[in-house]
């Protein structure tokens, strides 16, 4: 069998893992430098902590699409919950933490736990059945979520807080303050999101999904995906393996989304729709199913490509979409998948210890 | 010659799909260290009895006693953690994971660690991942696929992944090991080999092997007793040289 040069299996998978580390950390200095030195546009600095965002919902969805097989509709709306959680949690502790960092981390963790709740209460039913049912049920929740979220109102002053659904019924006394404000959302939040928090979350979710896939938990959640009766046979428990990737999912959804949340001074719920859903498992189809490295490089490409092509105006969603259908095509070309392996296997050929692999 | 320790005892099971009885009083015994044939026309119910064993189905009739317990109550992961391991007549590994993670995943349950301790990597994922890495490559180097370690399972010719499916299910410590249709696909040089695999995970891991398989050569050759099955039904049981002497195996077999 021909294999020299490729690299094994393992080698090339634990490569992968420290390539996305380093471009991540790479990344990361070299933007700092370029702020510091102020040779970022505002318009691109601007751009950087949604770019995390997206990263690190990306990255989780990746690990419940990719490794796990059960395709996730709603990865926004878990964004969503993540979101205003952290965003009321901030503008409540806001005089008792003045520390933002600190009230950072404890919004995100607090975004973090609303997600993994809802992941739990969505995970538990559904993943006991086999087939789609979880994508339709988490296309579901996205839209349920967004509802909810445009018509709740939610608000505290002195004497606690105030809630009320639909109608705005609450009457804060003279000091109060709304939290979510109906179709509004969340207004006047602090903007404490910072570039920094954003790469250690990316870092963070690598970590977790990296460990957890070369281990145990992660050879049975693969092991379910490729063949539920077989991974039955030897003892994996499937719907105990799927709800840990899926909630790890939505719990990283949740820390997306509420770095996200606090960045804006203004955030409405229809941000987290449908559409952003499907903008996110496309970078996760785009970047390769199970590959994170493939779905850092996809979003950052898909984020920046509209903001970098705005200068032509009412081409720049043409250009955008002509982009996609290109990398779509190209990456699942046979044609130009083994040119990309002979070119690799020449290049790799070369260093001589690769081939005592073979 | 001392008493040998009753394994498997199934009593009159039998199962229904809707009105379709596929399965009737069917009882057998498997005792420990023991290698036994499962033999039978196509559709007699063979796989059916597999299932049920495993519990995939479950049964509408009968008990099964496995080393000495019932298992009304247990599901399909039970099963394999009580100690019955299978492999299936159209092989089902975990195409996209490399040879070596195939067997390592047989070790779930019995070099257990929680997903914390791997997401923290605490020194337990250290030693445990070690003790699996050296049984896994262990029990492949016994099935001759220790060179593909690094391979897709996908990749691996169809003899190979036989074995890595039979080292798989070794890797969960079985007591019994249930296995369909062996030499299905292969060539009689292969089933000859195969013949005295068998024979040998049987010494090595001291383990009784049930097996469902059409090469009479195989099974005649190694099986110390074997039960036939019939349209649901047993038609015989006995040693290999009585059930080639049955003229009631004959006429289901050759018809009359």
């Amino acid at each position: 069998m021909k294999k020299n040069g490729i690299g094994t299996l393992v080698s090339r998978k634990k490569r992968g893992r420290t390539v996305s580390f380093l471009i991540v950390i790479t990344s990361y200095i070299i933007m700092q430098a370029m702020m510091s030195t102020g040779n970022l546009s505002s318009l691109f600095s601007g751009l950087l902590v949604p770019l995390c965002c997206y990263i690190v919902a990306a990255i989780g969805l990746n690990l419940n699409v990719g490794i796990s097989g059960e395709l996730n509709l709603g990865q926004a709306g878990f964004m969503s919950v993540g979101a205003f959680t952290a965003v009321s949690v901030s503008g409540y502790l806001a005089s008792a933490v003045p520390n933002p960092v600190i009230r950072l981390i404890i919004s995100i963790i607090a975004g973090v736990i609303a997600a993994a709740l809802f992941g739990i209460v969505i995970g538990v039913p559904v993943l006991k059945l086999e087939g789609d049912y979880l994508a339709i049920v988490t296309l579901a929740f996205g839209q349920i979520i967004k509802s909810i979220v445009t018509n709740m109102y939610l608000g505290f002053d002195e004497n606690g807080f105030q809630f009320s659904f639909v109608d705005n019924k609450t009457k804060l006394a003279p000091g109060g303050k709304m939290l979510l404000n109906g179709p509004m959302g969340a207004t006047g939040t602090e903007r404490i999101s910072t570039f920094t928090m954003g790469a250690v979350l990316i870092i963070l979710s690598l970590f977790i999904v990296y460990n957890l896939i070369f281990s145990r938990s992660g050879r049975a959640i693969m092991a379910a995906r490729d063949n539920r009766i077989a991974a039955e046979s030897v003892g994996i428990e499937i719907s105990k393996v799927k709800m840990l990737a899926f909630v790890i999912s939505a719990s990283l959804a949740g820390a997306a989304g509420a770095l996200y949340g606090l960045n804006y001074s203004t955030l409405v719920p229809a941000k987290f729709d449908f559409n952003t859903s499907i903008l996110i498992l496309v970078y996760v189809v785009l970047g390769g199913l199970g590959n994170m490295t493939g779905t850092i490089i996809s979003t950052v490409i898909l984020v920046l490509l509209p903001e970098l092509l705005r200068s032509m105006q009412d081409y720049r969603m043409l250009i955008y979409a002509v982009v996609l259908i290109a990398i779509m095509l190209l990456t699942n070309n046979e044609t130009v998948i083994t040119k990309m392996k002979m070119i690799q296997k020449r290049f790799s050929s070369k260093t001589p210890g690769d081939r005592a692999a073979g | 010659m001392p008493e040998k320790r009753l394994i498997l005892d199934v009593k009159d099971l039998g199962i229904d799909f809707g009105g379709l009885t596929a399965v009737n009083d069917f009882s057998m015994q498997v005792y420990d260290n023991e290698i036994v044939g499962l033999i039978g026309p196509n559709g007699a119910g063979k796989t059916t009895v597999f299932n049920m064993l495993t519990k995939v189905y479950q049964p509408t009739r009968g008990i099964i006693l496995f080393d000495g317990e019932d298992t009304a109550k247990k599901n399909v992961v039970d099963m394999n953690k009580a100690g019955i391991a299978r492999t299936f007549q159209n092989i089902r590994l975990f195409s996209q994971l490399s040879v070596l993670d195939n067997v390592r995943t047989g070790y779930h349950n019995r070099s257990a660690y929680s997903s914390l301790t791997a997401v923290l990597r605490l020194p337990a994922y250290y030693a445990k991942e070690r003790e699996i890495d050296e049984n896994a490559r262990e029990l492949l180097k016994i099935f001759g696929l220790e060179s593909e370690a690094e391979n897709l399972a996908s990749n691996l010719p169809y003899g190979a992944q036989r074995r890595l499916e039979i080292a798989r299910a070794l890797a969960t410590g079985p007591k019994l090991l249930l296995l369909d249709e062996p030499a299905a696909g292969m060539n009689p040089q292969e089933t000859e080999e195969l013949m005295d695999m068998i024979r040998l995970v049987r010494e090595h891991f001291k383990i009784a092997i049930l097996l469902i398989e059409h090469d009479m050569k195989l099974v005649m050759g190694i099986c110390e007793r074997i039960t036939v099955l019939n349209y649901g039904m047993m038609l015989a049981e006995g040693t290999p040289a009585e059930i080639q002497a049955d003229p009631a195996v004959i006429k289901a077999y050759l018809g009359e």
